[in-house]
């Protein structure tokens, strides 16, 4: 062993020393320079957050007095439980909380109803397939691209007649409505490439639709259903076009209230308790992105590649 | 599939087990028939209408669209579409595919930066409207903290400037969907084919032609997706606008989505919103039809 070890080093010591001392040679400059540029940019995508975080942490004198680049001389927790709950949000000093909660309580429920939703059209789509399926799907999928202010005027008229205006229920329904078509796609797509083999298998064995379903394509979903929560978390907590539109002062989700705490023009404008706000609005998504960020990216390659 | 099942003699249990798919799909279908198709045409009917704070059924013909089309803001929310859509798209392509064929240099912790590069698109527009609303405006921000180094002359005042406000919008919706540009890139990039690289390699091709020349055009499906995915973007873009400048100064920053929402939210215009609103959709559908068209099509 220890001869066959050092033999090794030998041929690789005397076999090509050369290419490779010169490889280092020429490529050293360059390299390190391509690392600086790397490590700029990365500057460049982390500043706003950097930003956002040390101003949260420091007293709004030190903002005002120019100081937004310098790390806190004061370090403070104050406008974080501001932003959180006293801040005046639109008419009262309720601060951030329960729009978090409205958030969440709409989040969940249209996230899980169009997963499973969409879970369900893939199967159909992909193994019980018919004629004009393919027709049907484009459909569908075109109702993910439409610039969503064509459906606010006939939406805010259905709220009404449906009783929900303004609520939190109302948005989840909107949310449902609109996330369906996204769900679809990554379902259809996962399903596509599951062997139809096994689902005639198992119909031939006598199971049926459902039983199908249940035990054969849902046990090895998990992937796809992680995209889509994912995607649909992401966009849904994201959303602020329905949200402006469909809620009232106490149904607002967390990116209305934010943007209200922000752009209210009444007395003096603390900045770093916007900037707090801002990060609350932003943990959730982030923390999903920080702890699932490979199926976050899938999702968005399937949303833009299709097929 | 039924085809495919013995005959047996067929009860309606077995009716119902035939159109039980279907009836998985149905609420599907009524939803989008409904929500979707149901309501464009709503909209459509609306923009022929007199509508004004309430929809109303009065036919008035072409009126709402001549009259869109003499309306000042209008004009400023399409001028700005254009310059907005055309940098938006042209940075982020050009940033986005720079940054993936740096990182496409066998980069240690390239997983590491690339997340980084991507951080961004996990946010919402309005946390990125917030983070740079005051990032960039003059009395507390960039201008602010480089006079206070000692530069009392620097000047960046670009938000709070008419004719220069629109760049500000431009800067931050690069920094929020250029790494997702740069990761589509990148998986273009991964998809090419290495022997043909290397046969190039082989014949004496410099870096900058073999990417010029061979991995470049490969990578026009990648181009094709980035570009219907950011033109589709562009012209939704509503949430930064308004955190970012509120559409401001003045009209500065109207875009089309602000422009339908104002008109028929807050100026009780409803006819003219709902035509805004379908020149809007008709513009994506030119953009998003050809490309689901292919996709599908190449599918079948």
């Amino acid at each position: 062993m220890p001869t066959d070890f050092t033999s090794q080093a030998v041929t690789a010591g005397t076999g090509t020393p050369a290419p490779i001392r010169k490889r280092r040679r020429t490529a050293a400059a360059p390299r390190v320079i391509l690392y600086l540029i790397l490590a700029l940019f990365c500057v460049y995508y982390l500043l706003p957050l950097c930003v956002m975080v040390v101003n949260s942490l420091k007293p709004l004198g030190e903002i005002t007095a120019g100081g937004m680049m310098a790390l806190p001389e004061q370090w403070t927790l104050a406008p974080w439980s501001s932003a959180w709950s006293t801040a005046q949000v639109g008419v009262d000093a309720t601060g951030l909380r329960p729009y978090f909660v409205n958030s969440i309580l709409m989040v969940v429920p249209a996230v899980a109803i169009s997963t499973i939703l969409g879970a369900l059209n893939g199967y159909v789509l992909t193994k019980w397939t018919f004629r004009g399926a393919t027709l049907l799907f484009g459909l569908v999928l075109f109702g993910c691209f439409i610039p969503f202010q064509i459906v606010l005027i006939p939406m805010a008229r259905m709220l009404g007649l449906m009783g929900i205006a303004g609520t939190v229920p109302g948005l989840v329904f909107v949310h449902l409505v609109y996330g369906i078509g996204f769900s679809t796609l990554y379902f259809r797509n996962y399903y596509a490439a599951f062997p139809t083999e096994l689902v005639r298998a198992a119909q031939i064995d006598g199971a049926g639709f459902f039983t199908i379903f249940r035990r054969i394509l849902l046990p090895s979903s998990g992937p796809i259903a992680v995209v889509c929560i994912i995607w649909q978390f992401t966009n849904i907590w994201n959303d602020f076009l329905f949200g402006a539109s469909f809620s009232d002062f106490d149904s607002q989700p967390m990116t209305v209230a934010l943007n209200n705490l922000v752009q209210s023009s009444t007395g003096v404008k603390e900045y770093n308790v916007h900037f707090a706000g801002a990060i609350m609005a932003a943990l959730p998504t982030l923390l999903v992105y920080v702890v699932a960020g490979r199926f976050f990216v899938r999702g968005l390659m399937a949303g833009s590649v299709k097929g | 599939m039924s085809r495919a099942e013995p005959a047996f003699r067929r009860g309606p249990f077995d009716r119902l087990r035939d159109w039980l798919p279907k009836l998985v799909l149905s609420p599907t279908i009524a939803i989008v028939a409904i929500f979707v198709y149901g309501f464009i045409l709503f909209t459509l009917y609306l923009s022929f209408t007199d509508s004004r704070i309430l929809p109303s059924f009065g036919w008035v013909g072409m009126k709402n669209y001549e009259n869109l089309f003499r309306i000042r803001a209008w004009d400023t929310a399409v001028t700005n579409l254009v310059i907005f859509g055309v940098l938006y798209i042209a940075v982020c392509c050009a940033l986005g595919l720079l940054l993936a064929i740096l990182l496409d240099q066998r980069i240690r912790a390239e997983g590491f930066i690339r997340t980084i590069y991507l951080y961004p698109m996990a946010l919402s527009f309005i946390v990125t409207g917030v983070a740079w609303k005051w990032f960039l405006d003059p009395g507390i921000g960039l201008e602010a903290v480089v006079r206070g180094w000692g530069w009392e002359s620097f000047a960046f005042d670009w938000i709070k400037n008419g004719d220069m406000a629109i760049y500000t919008i431009v800067i931050a919706a690069v920094w929020q969907t250029s790494g997702f540009v740069m990761a589509m890139f990148l998986a273009g990039l991964r998809g090419i084919d290495g022997e043909m690289l290397k046969a190039a390699q082989i014949d004496g091709a410099s870096t900058l032609a073999l990417y010029r020349r061979i991995v470049i055009p490969q990578l026009r499906p990648a181009f094709m997706s980035a570009f219907v995915v950011l033109a589709h973007m562009a012209i939704k873009s509503y949430d930064l606008v308004i955190a970012l400048t509120g559409g401001g100064p003045g009209t500065a920053t109207e875009l089309p989505a602000t422009f339908m929402y104002s008109y028929t939210f807050t100026r009780n215009q409803m006819g003219i919103g709902a035509a805004s609103a379908v020149i809007m959709l008709m513009t994506i559908a030119a953009i998003i039809v050809p490309y689901l068209w292919s996709e599908l099509r190449e599918k079948s």
